[in-house]
Order: structure tokens, then C-alpha cells, then sequence
């Protein structure tokens, strides 16, 4: 008897996956047709693997200062010439891309998961609990993001956080001004699931609060936090470039994209030097740009509803 | 024989903008143990809102129960806190709806939405209630129960579907199980398919069922005693042969001479002329005075009471039958 009924589960688990995957395979493959969305998604793997790789075959990732080979143009030795320091920028540019796109994942994913959460509790239980996290988010969502972040980055600045846990507060201030968005969408989308029919019946069944919310409700929403989740990396990066920029986010001696264009910011350097502010703001731009092409492109294959 | 369910005296009432609408006006419905009522009547008589009103989904919308008992196992379901409604919704009393295919979760596996509730009932193991579900997939008619398990719903007709959401209903053995329209949505040879598996599933768990119909052939099929209602009244009810046999209620005779009667082709169905009444401009009167027959003065300015006549089970709303007034 055991035996037998161990036989089944098995066999089942193998239709399991079967079922399941035919529902990805079916939406991978409208995505592998976009050629746009895959050579998107490509760039930003390349990108991740040159960052996070790369500098394991670098002589220079000690960082350490060479008053011998300052700002250096490009050459076989530094493919990207070297800094007023003497650093290899090639180096640094990939060290760099590890902190913005982790700065950027990382605070995506906060932000995803607090405001679907909220959001799915406001459209839930609607009431007063939507009424104080629905009037939080307009406050926040009425100050423009940057204004705040700048304000936030002084703060910073001024209480002298620590260099290496400024990027994790960076992390935590991008989150901040990125979930009220996200819990205006998913809010939205809960007051209208509710009603469903389905939802009706899931009432009928006796489940708990717990297991419609986020068993029944929270799963017809994936596309859409998918959709929504890839595109907001992109402008967590760019955000974070602009606080790195002006000096509010990371800071130097840790590099990224951001602060590595502002040690260009003097004529000369901008003029003699292009090698320093090129590579970081191409990587800025060429980043971003790929994975909101490839965000659009997973839209149009998880949410056909949704028309350009 | 135990009353599973009684409603007594239940006045369901929607406050709109135009005023306020009776959907569920003074009813009273009693189920037996084991017994199958039906509710017929046309489409906005309050059927819907009857059943909803058992099972505390009223709540949330902008109509108030306001009058009345819901007797269920001794306890007033009325007066049961959220938490005491949880446990018995799905898992005493269980409902299933007209539409099959909006009625299941379109992105969870069809396993999943019969073990949840289960899991949560009968406080089953994850794997407990696997081989449940599937025994349960078996018993509705469904071959390949595995390969259902963790199918989608999409994957499936809406015959299969209607199955499945007995299949969840049955699910904790219920005591009543509440229908509306199961098979409205389902062509006819599924619809006879459906019906005979309800009456089988019945018979063996003795289980209570309330089904609302507008179809008198499901009715004829399933019931051992009819509710006809009309404008959120009960115009007549009784054992369902006496009723057919005898209809008392100028409408309850206007709806069996409505149905299509088989071998017998007709020139044109009848219909009953007129309209439903508005909802929101009755007054007191007989709701089905304007579409009567025999309607007399005294209908339409009173409202008759449900009463027995001639010494049967069979109870009727109607001045004909009321004694010195027809004569007048
Ligand atoms: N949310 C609502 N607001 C206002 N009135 C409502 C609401 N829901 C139902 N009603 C009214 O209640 C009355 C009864 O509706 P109900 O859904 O019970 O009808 P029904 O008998 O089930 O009809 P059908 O056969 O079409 O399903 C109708 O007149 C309808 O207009
Ligand atoms: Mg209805």
C-alpha cells in the first residue's frame, strides 16, 4: 500500500512539473520570438557576467594608487586608460557595475515586495487600513523621488554613515521612494480581483483571510509584478547613479557608474579625459535601456490585455 | 425528520440610489435531512439573494439582511461571529455557482483548489488531501485524476469544471449543499449528466440539498418539494408531486404551462404576459396582480398571506383561495 501510494505521488510530481512548464514554455516562447526583448535580456546577462566575473581576470582590482600612470588614454595595458589615481578604469568600471546592479536589484525587490504587500492589504481589507497606507503613498508619491533621495543622501551625508553600509542605506532609500507606485498598482488590481466570482467561491469555501489573499489573489497578479518588478531595476540603477553623481549615494573610494562620471566633472577632464566619463555612462545608459526592452517585451507576452 | 436548514421569516432588503429594493421579502424555506428542495422562479425574484443570504454574502454589498433567522444545526447563522461562518462555510454548508469556468481560480491548479479547503476543514496533511482530491475527482466522473490534479482550469470544459466544483463542495461532507443554477451554463445531455451525479452523491451521504432553478424540467428531476417565488415573496410551495399535479397559484400554473412538454409539439410555448413588476415601485398588493387572470379588486390593494389549503402540504399566497373572498 505504501508503496503503491509513493508511486503515485511520484508520478504525479513528474505531471506536475510537466503541466506547469508547459504554461512557461508557452509564454518563453512568445518571449524567445521578440528578438528586441531577447537581445535586451542578453545584453543585461552579458553585462552581469562581465561585472560579476570579470575582474577575477583583472591585475588591477587592488585599487591601488599609481602616481606613475595617471589618467592614462586607453591602451593595451589599460584598455580604458587609468584615472587621475593611476587606477585602471576598465577595472573599476565592472567593479563598479557589481554595485549598481546590485543597488539596483536589490532595491528592486524590497520595493516589489513592500508595496505589493501593502497593496494587497489596502485593496484587501479596504477601510481604514487602506485609507492610511493608500494616504502615505500620495504623500510620498506627490514629492517628486529625486527631491526626497536628495534630501535623504544629505542626511546621510551629514550624520557620516559609514562608507560601506552606504550602499545597503542607498538600497533602502531607493526602495523607499519606489513602492508607492507599486502599491497603487497591485491595490487597484486587488479591488477589481476581489469581486471576481472566483473570490465568491473562495469566500463560500470557509479559507482563511491569509490563504485568499496570498494564495488565491496574489498569484493572479505575478505577470504584472513581474512586468513591473524588471522595469523598475532600471530606474533604481539610474536613480542611484544620480545620487552617486552628486556625491549622496556611494561614495569613493567604492566606485560606481554613478561617482565614476562626477570625477569628470571639470571641463578639463571632460575634454582631455573622455575615457573616464564614457565607459560609466554608457554602461548607465546601455543597462538601463536593455532591461526596459526586455521589460516591454515580457509585458506584451504576460500581459496580452495590455495594447501599445 | 431533523431540519437541516430554516429559514424563517428572512427579509433581504439592497438600499440603491433609486430607493430601496425588498430582493428577499418575508421568506420562509425549511430543508429536511436529506430532502432536496428547489426554489423556482423568474430571473430578479430574489433566488440568488435568498442563497447568498445563508451563506453570509450579503455582507460587503449594499443590501442588509434585515429580518429573520437562518436556523442551521441549532444555531442562528446571523448571529455567528466571521470566524464561526468560516467554519462552517465550505465545510457544513457548501455552494456551488452557475458559472463553472469563472467559479474556479484561473491561475492555481485545479489539486490545489480542492485540497485547500481540506486542509483547512478536515486538517489534513499535504498529502492526505492529495489522495482525497483525487478519490474525489474519481467519484464525480472524472477518469485520468491525476493528470486533473494539477491541470488548470483552462485546460478543462465547463461540464468538467461544474464536476470538479462538486467535487470541492462534497469535499467535507456537508449537510447542505446550496445550487444555484449548477447546470444553467452546461448544455442539455452534461446538464442530465450533472443532475444525476447530485442525486446519486445524495442519496449515499444523505446530505441536504437547496437548488435554485428557473428550469422546471430540473425541478420535476430533483425535487421533493418546490419554492416558487416571485418579487422576493414565496407565492406557493409543496410536495413537489402534489404541486405539479395541482398547481394552486395563478403563476405557479402559468410557469407548468410554460414548460415544454415532450411528444407533444406545440405551436408557440406559452409565456406568462407581462412583465416582472420594478422592484422598487411595489406596493401593497399582490406582486402578480397585473399579470393575472383572475385577478380580482381585493388583489390589488392587498397582499395575500402563504397559507395551507385543503388539507395538505401545499401552501398557497393567493385571495382565490382565500375562504368568503372569492365568492364576493
Ligand atoms: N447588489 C445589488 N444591488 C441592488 N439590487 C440588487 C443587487 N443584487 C440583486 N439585486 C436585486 O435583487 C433582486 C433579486 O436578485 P436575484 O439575483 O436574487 O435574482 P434571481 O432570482 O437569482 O434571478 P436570476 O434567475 O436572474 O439569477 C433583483 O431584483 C435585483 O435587482
Ligand atoms: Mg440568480
Amino acid at each position: 500500500m505504501s508503496t503503491m501510494s509513493s508511486e503515485v505521488v511520484k508520478s504525479s510530481r513528474q505531471d506536475h512539473t510537466a503541466v506547469k512548464s508547459s504554461l512557461w514554455t508557452q509564454s518563453m516562447r512568445k518571449l524567445r520570438k521578440n528578438k528586441l526583448a531577447m537581445s535586451g535580456l542578453i545584453f543585461v546577462i552579458l553585462m552581469f557576467l562581465a561585472c560579476f566575473v570579470g575582474p577575477l581576470f583583472s591585475p588591477y582590482t587592488d585599487g591601488k594608487i599609481n602616481v606613475t600612470a595617471m589618467n592614462k588614454a586607453p591602451s593595451l595595458k589599460h584598455w580604458l586608460g587609468t584615472d587621475m589615481l593611476g587606477r585602471d578604469v576598465m577595472t573599476r568600471l565592472l567593479q563598479a557595475g557589481r554595485i549598481s546592479l546590485t543597488v539596483g536589484l536589490a532595491s528592486m525587490l524590497l520595493s516589489v515586495f513592500i508595496g505589493s504587500i501593502l497593496g494587497a492589504i489596502a485593496g484587501y481589507y479596504r477601510g481604514i487600513v487602506d485609507q492610511v497606507i493608500m494616504r502615505i503613498a500620495d504623500l510620498l508619491l506627490t514629492i517628486p523621488g529625486l527631491p526626497i533621495l536628495f534630501i535623504l543622501g544629505a542626511l546621510l551625508s551629514e550624520w557620516k554613515v559609514p562608507v560601506d553600509s552606504r550602499m545597503y542605506i542607498v538600497m533602502l532609500m531607493l526602495s523607499f521612494v519606489g513602492w508607492p507606485g507599486l502599491a497603487r498598482l497591485v491595490r487597484g488590481q486587488m479591488l477589481s480581483l476581489r469581486e471576481r466570482e472566483f473570490m465568491q467561491a473562495a469566500v463560500v469555501l470557509g479559507l482563511r483571510d491569509r490563504r485568499k489573499l496570498f494564495n488565491h489573489l496574489l498569484p493572479n497578479l505575478f505577470p504584472l509584478l513581474i512586468v513591473v518588478a524588471t522595469l523598475s531595476i532600471g530606474g533604481a540603477i539610474l536613480s542611484e547613479s544620480v545620487l552617486s553623481y552628486f556625491g549622496l549615494g556611494v561614495t569613493p573610494p567604492t566606485a560606481t557608474w554613478g561617482n565614476m562620471i562626477d570625477s569628470a566633472n571639470n571641463v578639463i577632464d571632460f575634454e582631455k579625459h573622455p575615457w573616464l566619463w564614457i565607459p560609466p555612462g554608457f554602461a548607465i545608459f546601455s543597462t538601463v535601456i536593455a532591461i526596459n526592452i526586455f521589460g516591454d517585451g515580457l509585458r506584451d507576452v504576460l500581459d496580452p490585455k495590455h495594447k501599445k | 425528520m431533523k431540519n437541516t436548514l430554516e429559514i424563517d421569516r428572512l427579509s433581504t432588503y439592497f438600499y440603491t440610489e433609486e430607493g430601496t429594493v425588498k430582493a428577499v421579502d418575508d421568506v420562509s424555506i425549511r430543508v429536511r435531512e436529506g430532502e432536496t428542495v428547489c426554489i423556482v422562479g423568474e430571473s430578479g425574484c430574489g433566488k440568488s439573494i435568498t442563497a447568498m443570504s445563508v451563506m453570509g454574502l450579503i455582507e460587503g454589498t449594499t443590501g442588509k439582511v434585515v429580518n429573520g433567522k437562518i436556523g442551521f444545526d441549532g444555531e442562528n447563522l446571523l448571529d455567528l461571529s466571521k470566524n464561526e461562518l468560516r467554519t462552517i462555510r465550505g465545510n457544513e454548508i457548501a455552494m456551488i455557482f452557475q458559472e463553472p469556468m469563472s467559479s474556479l481560480n484561473p491561475v492555481l491548479p485545479i489539486g490545489q483548489q480542492i485540497t485547500e479547503p481540506l486542509m483547512q476543514h478536515q486538517k489534513l496533511s499535504k498529502k492526505e488531501a492529495r489522495l482525497r482530491a483525487i478519490e474525489l475527482i474519481k467519484q464525480v466522473g472524472i477518469s485520468r485524476a491525476e493528470q486533473i490534479f494539477d491541470s488548470y482550469p483552462h485546460e478543462l470544459s465547463g461540464g468538467m469544471l461544474q464536476r470538479i466544483m462538486i467535487a470541492i463542495a462534497i469535499s467535507c461532507h456537508p449537510k447542505l449543499l446550496i445550487a444555484d443554477e449548477p447546470t444553467t451554463a452546461l448544455d442539455v445531455t452534461i446538464q442530465a449528466q450533472i443532475l444525476d451525479m447530485l442525486r446519486e452523491i445524495k442519496e449515499k451521504s444523505n446530505m441536504s440539498i437547496l437548488l435554485i432553478t428557473h428550469d422546471l424540467g430540473v425541478v420535476a428531476e430533483m425535487a421533493d418539494y418546490v419554492v416558487v417565488m416571485y418579487s422576493g415573496k414565496v407565492v406557493e410551495e409543496g410536495e413537489v408531486v402534489e404541486l405539479f399535479n395541482n398547481p394552486k397559484h395563478p403563476y405557479t400554473k402559468g410557469l407548468l404551462k410554460s414548460k415544454p412538454i415532450i411528444n407533444q409539439r406545440q405551436e408557440q410555448l406559452y409565456s406568462i404576459p407581462g412583465q416582472v413588476p420594478n422592484p422598487l415601485s411595489l406596493k401593497e398588493s399582490c406582486y402578480f396582480h397585473e399579470r393575472c387572470a383572475q385577478c380580482m379588486s381585493i388583489c390589488e390593494t392587498q397582499q395575500p398571506k402563504l397559507k395551507e389549503v385543503g388539507g395538505s402540504t401545499q401552501k398557497v399566497a393567493c385571495w382565490l383561495y382565500e375562504e368568503g373572498i372569492a365568492d364576493v
